[in-house]
């Protein structure tokens, strides 16, 4: 077992989601409610990395965040070290590649708040804000904490955006998945099975979780 | 300066989504029911009025405040409009208790008086007891009571109620009805309610609105607008049925009559000089204005406009029976009147007899006349 690399998928998948919280419900919110010309394009783009194979989106974040970009160049000069290959990078690109997992069920959370209860908290004279604290939020909590267990149990077991963007240095990028991959190849099946069964358990009770959610929110909607 | 106007006086134009042409006035401690059909634009008034939607053109004053007034670019929004809506579904806050779906429209008030308002809320809508309980939990009846405790909560300045009738059963409507007309005897503010029911209208409205196609087509007293609509469409509305095509041949000042000719009847209503001899007009008499004769014993009062035909159609509605007369046994000239059942049956009323009948004179009202098909929109 490599303790390193289990803290690190962990670490990765915390940060991805403690992002994706709030980046996804504001989007999720938005197209949920707004009708304009151009929203499948946006909701295409947004579903995407479902459809890609996971290298071609690494390969395409290499390309945008590599040393040579303009991006690159500009957080390097910011932070001292670059995108590819660190820490960093392996966050941006998990958050990007897990944009449709936490999206989605977000803006299906909030297209099953009536409008009319939303608009019933206007005219009980509570601000916009307020009906996003008091109503929103609570109506649609189960939708927003399935896609954050999702998110986090995808992220966990994320290989190929992983292995391009960030390789496969010990400490920095060498997630569990790789670790497990690793482990293989060196026939260590015996470490290799450990992980792996760890990762299943963790798939197992996260997907359990999303469909008990989903239970829970079909009977208060219903 | 502008004269201080307690009630709520609204004006709208738009053509799109719905078009609307509607201007209403309602006077704090009134209640005025729109009614007309479905997608007739009634509920879009509604949402004008509370600021959930915006017409191209209009104004909406009510207590001294202008709420919209396109002109100047003034539209405030439903938080600052202070109205209670009790929507059609109720959209109460299905994860908030009873109490704290009256809490969620008191946030401006310190914790503590919410608390006890809320709680005056609930006795006032006699739900003590069910407070703590999620509005799944609570009967239809029960959820509509939530609804108008929280529409009350903030003290609005009007009261709008779409369809408030339409998702209980009958016996809890009544109930629910009975509960509205003693709310009023204790708030004086303008109340407005939607619904396409017209015994709701006629039970609960001081004055009723008929809305067609957006259009606000003519509002008074429930039994003025039965008694004299202006025009087809509002006679549909108010179901009406007995409605035809005649002509004016005089007016009879001595008698205080206008004579009216309608098939080969000369036909005697009150006196309607608006309407010029020659002039071809509409006419329409209310059920209970079409006196059945009693069969086979003629009496005095008979010679009040009378008319005959055969029984086309009989149905038993409860504790009346609804007959459809075919005038002169002709199909197409079809008259409605209602009688009581013991009446039916002491006349031996069956599909085909001979009946005759007097429209009485007083019940006759003339209106302009309208195409045929433009009346049809129920």
């Amino acid at each position: 077992m490599e303790w390193n690399a289990l803290d690190l998928s962990l670490k990765l998948a915390f940060w991805t989601c403690a992002i994706l919280l709030p980046l996804a419900v504001m989007v999720g919110r938005w197209l949920a409610w707004n009708h304009f010309r151009g929203k499948a394009v946006v909701e295409a783009l947004v579903a995407v990395p479902l459809v890609l194979p996971p290298t071609v989106l690494g390969y395409y974040l290499i390309l945008s965040f590599g040393s040579t970009t303009t991006i690159g160049r500009v957080y390097e000069t910011l932070t001292g070290h670059g995108l590819v290959f660190t820490f960093d990078g392996l966050l941006l690109a998990s958050i990007i590649f897990n944009l449709p997992f936490a999206v989605q069920p977000m803006q299906r959370a909030f297209e099953a708040v009536p409008m009319n209860v939303r608009e019933a908290a206007w005219c009980c004279g509570m601000s916009h804000w307020q009906t996003f604290w008091r109503i929103e939020l609570p109506l649609a909590w189960t939708g927003i904490l399935s896609a954050l267990v999702l998110t986090f149990a995808h992220t966990l077991g994320e290989f190929g955006v992983v292995l391009m963007m960030g390789g496969n240095i010990p400490e920095q990028t060498r997630t569990l998945s790789i670790a497990i991959y690793d482990r293989v190849q060196m026939f260590d099946l015996d470490s290799a099975g450990v992980m792996s069964a760890l990762l299943l358990c963790l798939s197992v009770v996260a997907i359990s979780v999303v469909y008990m959610l989903g239970y829970r929110s079909r009977r208060n909607h219903g | 300066m502008a004269e201080f106007d307690p009630g709520l006086k609204v004006r709208v134009q738009q053509d799109k989504p719905v078009s609307l042409n509607a201007e209403i006035y309602c006077a704090p401690g009134e209640l005025i029911a729109l009614i007309g059909p479905s997608g007739g634009g009634k509920t879009s008034l509604l949402r004008i009025i509370a600021g959930l939607a915006k017409p191209d053109d209009g104004h909406i004053f009510c207590a001294g405040e202008t709420w919209l007034d396109t002109e100047q670019g003034k539209n405030m929004s439903p938080q600052q409009r202070r109205i209670g809506y009790v929507f059609q579904d109720y959209a109460l806050f299905s994860h908030l208790s009873a109490l704290h779906n009256i809490e969620a429209a008191l946030l401006h008030l310190p914790k503590a008086d919410r608390r006890i308002r809320a709680t005056a809320l609930i006795e006032m809508v006699n739900l003590s007891g069910l407070e703590k309980r999620l509005p799944g939990q609570l009967s239809g009846g029960q959820r509509q009571r939530v609804a108008l405790a929280r529409a009350l909560a903030r003290e609005p300045k009007v009261l709008l109620m779409d369809e408030p009738f339409s998702a209980v059963d009958q016996v809890t409507r009544r109930k629910l009805q009975y509960e509205l007309v003693q709310l009023r005897l204790r708030i004086s503010l303008p109340i407005i309610f939607v619904t396409h029911d017209l015994n709701d209208a006629m039970l609960l409205a001081d004055r009723i609105y008929a809305v067609s196609r957006g259009e606000t087509l003519q509002s008074g007293p429930p039994m003025e607008l039965i008694r004299y609509p202006d025009n087809i469409s509002v006679a549909r509305l108010m179901d009406l049925q007995n409605i035809y095509e005649g002509q004016v041949i005089e007016h009879d000042d001595d008698h205080k009559v206008t004579r009216v000719r309608w098939l080969d009847y000369e036909l005697e209503a009150g006196l309607q000089k608006k309407y010029s001899p020659g002039e071809t007009v509409n006419w329409v008499v209310p059920r209970s204005y079409v006196v059945l004769h009693r069969r086979h014993r003629p009496s005095l009062g008979e010679r009040e406009n009378p008319v005959r035909g055969i029984v086309g159609e009989i149905t038993v509605m409860g504790e009346n029976t609804v007959i459809s007369m075919w005038v002169n046994r002709q199909r197409e000239h079809r008259l409605a009147l209602t009688v009581s059942n013991h009446v039916a049956e002491r006349n031996s009323l069956s599909v085909g007899a001979d009946i005759s009948v007097s429209l009485l004179q007083q019940g006759i009202h003339l209106m302009p006349l309208q195409a045929r098909d433009i009346s049809r929109d129920m």
